[in-house]
């Protein structure tokens, strides 16, 4: 659940279901554009969410969970491929259902979505999957829409919070009409903003139950080459219902140019060039092709602003149109107004700007860091001592990359770091030990079957289970692995420790994240073990589901001799008191920021860190 | 204080109709508060009927990392983020954080209020050399205020001391904040209420008051008279940064292979070689710390730095 920071003001009972979301009284609210989204799941009458915790995908399911239970079943769901499975059941058993995630979540959930394009659905399907572009918080800045196009799957985009809601509905009456699953691509930007929505009332459609229909719902060769075809024919009635609906909407202006955008661009554009012609798509696949060939034709000049791969720009090109896009404007990172405008400065169609330089400071440079006190931080202390080869994965513990730790070698996808650490076994060329570290909730995403590979080819590797019980990257979202669900209630709990044994490790062995000593002698033991070898590094994270917050420790002035050796911590409490010993600087500990971890106490070669209680 | 000085305006604020947006960007430091600062602003205009889109960006920026938050309002608003030099008012919760977005102030009238606080990341402390200094930014109150017309830099955090409540800080802010938007004070008031914890508001309100009240008795002329504290975290040292060469001398006689000075090296320079002898494996990470001197217990390591001080 979101937090309020150390903000003066928290919101009123924000957890308590009081949101205003849930309030149908006024019907104007100011909502952030994955509020919308669930606002709209909620109001197109759906039955079922799920959805994995990613962002900016994350705030989506959270918000859809503030609605009652039995209105909609809501649920995190180990992966999104389980997550899309679970709401293509619910959808075979004729209710509406919903599934959210991030750009890199459809990869894994696209195996099922291939198939299920074939199938269509009973109830109605819309998946939103949330692109990042600009990488502010993932691994790559693929474009959704490439893969939608490979699944044949509509792909609708708002460019506001309002559209957001709308086409979330909308996009569950397409689902219905023409038998298909509908993705709606938002962006970071998009997800992230807030504003003024105008909400509607809940309308439940009446479920049709299961219906039988062997040949549409079992994908099997002699189906599939039956619903092959389907897919193209629908595909075209799409394209051709898209020529006419008003999620696409020509805004007329001069004639010299034309441009034709979607998402979050168009209010670049309408920021920058608010009389040109704007040709704003909705839909952005299957692309209206009639409705873009009256645009084209009417204007002198054919401009293309889209975030990301050129999709509709190439499209416009193979209807025979001259027509500018990527050359202008860039493939890679997010969109603002300054981009769209200087893509259309250089295109010769706004003035130059003129500009005064003014006070522009070199920046500080601020990466994210690992938080006072938190678990991860001694497990790489421990993994840089015996000089391991370590393999990452997703999560706030990637950050261990970086200076002043640099203890991670690798990063790759969810749940790759088991298997490239086997693969790095195989390889034979590594003469230090390698180790695999990976976080509770990337483990149960996908970080089992690789576990049982390592086994089963008798790898000689060391696990490192990263174990903060939460999904802490995402801003702490409960997982099965901590035995509470999405609404705050008990559930089962997957047992790490019982779950390993039974695949097949032989060494297991749980250690405090906040003892370092063990945990180094604890590393050692497991690189010797012949196989693999698990350790999980338990403790709880510091922010979530609770702030942690002890007794803060204190450098004694006079025995700190600036040897660094905490600074290698990377600790945000900790930074230089401006006093120097022999010219190497002294630290200090903000107090504030101190949750009293013990870890810098206990690198201290000089003794000179305690806890003020124990003078 | 003078009842003299006018509310403090970018000279271009507008009515309260107005014809192009509105642009205030709130900048901070993850955990200090930026989303709740706009929450309450992007609430104020809403309920004063604009049109208004506050955007932010999670993820990454909470681990401690720069967060930004652009609110805009007025009749109609396109974009949700704020062009590049065309923010009315920069509300900085942290100082390099405020040094960070200036080019996206807008220039001439744009009004830039910052806490002085300052909030020194590990980053900035990761030059290990004898002399090393912090990379935190190196402009000074006095820079910003000679070289941006409407800037106001203020102790929010001691304000909000002296009114008995640390975490009001965030409160004086809009307080200040209050001076340079035209909305009644008292609306001001009834969202700031909304949003705090009931058995807070009285103090809030107060911390409200005093922010707002520093503000509008803000003497600009007189400030840059008497500014005293040029603060910048730069330090001055004796030791020239990098002028230092360490050499570690090891006896090899003596060494018994121990391995005590392998573990407790900071960075990591030395090891033990196939004879189970200590070895300087990366001389040009060697700061000089002198750590392997003082804990090997048979005097087997010398450090000789060229412009060591014996204390």
């Amino acid at each position: 659940m979101a937090k309020a920071g150390t903000a003066a003001f928290a919101p009123q009972g924000s957890k308590e279901g009081t949101n205003n979301n849930t309030d149908v009284a006024s019907d104007v609210k100011p909502l952030m554009g994955n509020e919308a989204i669930a606002r709209g799941v909620w109001e197109a009458g759906v039955r079922v969410a799920s959805a994995y915790p990613g962002t900016p995908s994350t705030e989506i399911l959270e918000n859809v969970a503030r609605f009652p239970e039995q209105d909609i079943k809501a649920e995190w769901a180990t992966n999104e491929k389980v997550a899309l499975d679970v709401a293509i059941g619910a959808s075979f058993a004729g209710v509406r259902a919903f599934v959210a995630m991030k750009h890199v979540g459809l990869n894994v959930a696209s195996d099922s979505l291939m198939s299920m394009t074939y199938i269509g659905v009973n109830g109605g399907l819309v998946l939103v999957v949330c692109d990042d572009p600009g990488i502010h918080s993932s691994q790559n800045e693929q474009d959704t829409r490439l893969l939608a196009r490979l699944a044949m799957v509509p792909v609708l985009e708002p460019s506001d919070a309002q559209e957001a809601l709308d086409f979330v509905k909308q996009g569950y009456d397409i689902s219905e009409q023409f038998d298909t699953p509908v993705i709606v691509r938002s962006t970071t930007r998009l997800s992230h903003t807030r504003s003024l929505v105008r909400v509607g009332e809940r309308v439940v459609p009446i479920s049709k139950g299961f219906v039988d229909n062997i040949t549409k719902n079992v994908m099997v060769p002699s189906h599939a080459r039956i619903r092959h075809p389907r897919l193209i024919e629908r595909e075209r009635d799409l394209a051709e219902f898209f020529n006419s609906s008003d999620l696409n909407r020509w805004e007329r202006g001069g004639t010299e140019y034309g441009i034709i955008t979607c998402g979050i661009s168009y209010s670049y554009v309408k920021e920058v060039a608010s009389d040109a012609s704007v040709l704003k798509l909705g839909a952005s696949y299957p692309l209206a092709e009639a409705l873009i060939r009256e645009f084209c034709e009417s204007v002198d000049r054919v401009l293309v602003i889209e975030e990301l791969e050129p999709v509709i720009e190439e499209t416009v090109r193979k209807l025979g149109f001259e027509v500018e896009g990527k050359s202008l404007f860039p493939r890679v990172g997010e969109f603002s107004p300054s981009v769209v405008r200087e893509g259309l400065v250089s295109a010769g169609l706004l003035p130059v700007a003129k500009s005064t330089p003014g006070l522009s400071p070199e920046p500080l440079a601020r990466p994210p860091v690992l938080c006072s006190g938190c678990p991860h931080t001694s497990s790489y202390m421990a993994l840089r001592a015996i000089n391991a080869r370590v393999a990452g994965d997703i999560g706030c513990y990637t950050l261990a990359a970086i200076e002043p730790l640099k203890a991670i070698d690798t990063c790759v996808a969810m749940g790759s770091s088991i298997g490239n650490a086997v693969g790095m076994y195989k390889a034979g060329t590594e003469n230090r030990p390698i180790v695999a570290t990976i976080g509770d909730s990337t483990f149960i995403h996908a970080g089992i079957p690789p576990l049982i590979d390592a086994v089963y080819s008798r790898a000689d590797i060391t696990v490192l289970l990263l174990d903060n019980h939460t999904t802490a990257m995402t801003g702490g979202q409960d997982h099965a692995g901590t035995g509470v669900n999405l609404r705050g209630k008990q559930t089962e709990r997957v047992d790490f420790e019982q779950l390993i044994h039974s695949l097949g490790v032989k060494w297991v062995r749980k250690v405090d994240s906040y003892n370092l000593g063990n945990l180094y002698k604890c590393l050692q033991d497991a690189v010797r073990h012949k196989g693999v070898s698990v350790i999980i590094s338990d403790r709880p994270c510091v922010l979530d589901p609770v702030k942690i917050k002890g007794t803060s420790f204190t450098v004694r002035a006079e025995s700190c001799v600036g040897c660094q050796s905490c600074m290698n911590l990377g600790c945000p409490a900790l930074s230089w008191s401006g006093e120097l010993y022999d010219g190497h600087n002294k630290v200090e500990i903000n107090q504030l920021e101190c949750m009293g971890c013990s870890l810098c106490a206990q690198v201290c070669p000089s003794d000179a860190i305690y806890l003020p209680t124990e003078e | 204080m003078t009842t003299a000085v006018k509310p403090v305006k970018a000279p271009n604020t507008p009515p309260l109709t107005i014809p192009r947006p509105h642009n205030v960007l709130i900048v901070g430091v993850g955990g200090q508060g930026v989303i709740m600062i706009s929450k309450v602003l992007a609430t104020l205009c809403q309920e004063q009927g604009f049109e208004v889109k506050q955007s932010e960006v999670h993820g990454m920026a909470k681990r401690g990392g720069a967060v930004f938050s652009h609110v805009r309002f007025g009749e109609i608003v396109h974009s949700p983020t704020i062009p590049e030099g065309e923010a009315d008012v920069l509300l900085a919760l942290e100082w390099a954080e405020g040094m960070r977005w200036m080019p996206y102030l807008r220039q001439q009238s744009g009004t830039f209020i910052a806490d002085t606080q300052r909030i020194v990341p590990p980053f900035a402390c990761r030059n290990r050399t004898r002399g090393a200094r912090t990379g935190y930014v190196g402009e000074t109150i006095q820079t910003v205020m000679e070289q941006v017309e409407n800037s106001f830099a203020l102790d929010a955090m001691g304000i909000a001391k002296q009114l008995g409540v640390v975490k009001a800080a965030n409160t004086v802010l809009l307080g200040a904040l209050s001076t340079a938007l035209d909305f009644p004070t008292e609306a001001w008031k009834s969202v700031i209420s909304k949003f705090v914890p009931p058995q807070t508001t009285k103090v809030n309100l107060l911390a409200f008051d005093a922010g707002r009240e520093w503000a509008l008795g803000f003497d600009r002329e007189s400030e840059l008279r008497n500014i005293k504290d040029t603060r910048s975290l730069h330090q001055e040292s004796t030791v020239e940064a990098g002028a230092d060469y360490s050499r570690v001398e090891i006896t090899e006689e003596w060494c018994k292979g121990c391995d005590i000075c392998v573990k407790f090296c900071p960075e990591r320079c030395l090891i033990m070689n196939e004879k189970l002898i200590v070895e300087m494996a990366e001389p040009e990470l060697c700061t000089g710390c002198r750590m392997c001197e003082w804990l090997c217990p048979d005097f087997a390591i010398t450090v000789h730095t060229p412009n060591h001080v014996p204390l």
